[in-house]
């Protein structure tokens, strides 16, 4: 069996997608060290010193301005300018993450740039904790062991034959057309052989199968997951890039960045997401360019009243 | 009107036998996969120019009860392989898709 031929385990895609399913917030440094625009290269030795750290965001009215990094202070030593003050020395093209972007997000940027750090802020710009490659360790550890115990409860209460519960994974590559379709043919079977109504069915339908053929048109590759229990269908839809530059264009019916092949199988009209959103009971869409784009639709099953769109 | 209804007809071929003869009740003509996916009814007959695989795929995702390929195009072995595992009925016809719509809405007696 070559290494292309060999299918990722079911259990360890859970794990991939639930630590894609954190947020940035649930993993970060809440506790920062950051320093002032007035402090000097010396407050930052002593800060990295006493906290073993290697980065220190530097902030003007709790805005990121910079970055002190173990470098910067090195060469200011070198120099013996400890006495100067952090704006001299810091590096000012500082790259920061969104509190609320998912953690795959997160560990793109760590592929991307080659900082070993990066300054989280929250919707108005301010600093609220920092991510490494420790958190990512740490987090990956935690949800190892959840997923574990988990499976470990699982194994002692399989799920009856015909319950609702279902959790499954689909891994989708860039531009492969013949496999996408196949999760959502498969969700739809599943749910038709647990009775849920046909208008149910075919709204996870839709939203399931515009989320698997954007992975495949418009992503270099993710994954599609599906979380079912009696109330509700979850499907998450994850990528690795490019990201979209402007989501609520992505939106916007018509709008589209297909190419004429993609075109040619039939795809790229432009209303892909927005079919999704229209059959959802709850829609969420984040991305960032170079770093990926998430998609999550959820479904009620247990409808109080019509959805508006029947 | 039933699947088989079609079949008996001299301007549609069918290609595609092994498919469950169920009521058409609506129509729905789009080359656009999309489109087809958020607007076309459930048992409706889909008319269309787009002989591939993925029309297959979401036929059967939007409760389509069968496909009529416009203006003579070819429909791939792969697409017909699809539309037998799915019990969809494939028809070809040389009519094209304007044709072959208002041919359709009197049968249904729109």
């Amino acid at each position: 069996m070559s290494e292309e031929d060999k299918k990722p385990l079911q259990s360890s895609l859970r794990v991939q997608e639930l630590i894609y399913g954190l947020r940035i917030s649930e993993v970060m440094t809440s506790k920062v060290f950051a320093v002032s625009k007035n402090c000097t290269m010396r407050d930052v030795r002593e800060i990295m010193r006493n906290n073993e750290i290697s980065g220190v965001p530097v902030v003007d009215s709790k805005r990121v301005v910079g970055i002190v990094t173990m470098n910067d202070l090195m060469n200011a030593l070198e120099e013996g300018a400890l006495d100067d003050s952090v704006i001299t020395w810091m590096t000012s093209e500082v790259q920061t993450l969104a509190e609320d972007m998912p953690l795959s997000f997160g560990i793109s940027a760590f592929g991307k740039f080659s900082f070993r750090q990066f300054p989280v802020v929250n919707k108005s710009n301010e600093l609220t904790g920092i991510l490494t490659f420790r958190n990512i360790n740490h987090a990956l550890i935690r949800e190892l062991s959840r997923q574990l115990r988990h499976m470990e409860r699982q194994s002692e209460n399989p799920p009856e034959a015909d319950s609702l519960r279902f959790t499954k994974v689909y891994q989708l590559a860039r531009y492969d057309f013949e496999n996408g379709g196949t999760a959502s043919s498969e969700i739809k079977k599943f749910l038709k052989s647990r009775g849920v109504p046909p208008k149910l069915v075919r709204r996870v339908a839709v939203a399931s199968y515009e989320l698997e053929i954007n992975l495949v048109a418009h992503s270099i590759g993710g994954m599609l997951s599906f979380d079912i229990n009696e109330e509700r269908v979850k499907i998450s839809s994850h990528d690795r890039g490019p990201g979209i530059a402007d989501t609520a264009q992505a939106m916007t019916e018509g709008f589209s960045t297909a190419n004429e092949w993609i075109r040619s199988q039939g795809f790229g009209a432009g209303m892909g997401l927005p079919n999704v959103k229209r059959v959802s009971d709850e829609f969420a869409i984040e991305s960032a360019v170079g770093m990926g784009t998430m998609v999550q639709a959820v479904i009620y099953l247990k409808q109080e009243k019509e959805h508006e769109s029947q | 009107m039933k699947v088989s209804d079609l079949e008996s007809m001299e301007q549609f071929t069918c290609l595609q036998p092994k498919y469950s003869d169920v009521e058409i009740t609506a129509g729905y003509t789009s080359d656009l996969l999309s489109d087809v996916m958020g607007n076309a009814e459930e048992n409706s007959v889909l008319i269309t120019i787009q002989a591939h695989k993925n029309t297959v795929a979401v036929s059967s995702l939007a409760g389509v009860a069968a496909i009529i390929i416009c203006s003579r195009r070819p429909c791939p072995d792969d697409m017909l392989a699809a539309a037998a595992a799915e019990g969809l009925a494939v028809f070809r016809t040389a009519e094209n898709q304007f044709e072959t719509s208002a041919r359709i809405a009197r049968l249904l007696g729109m």
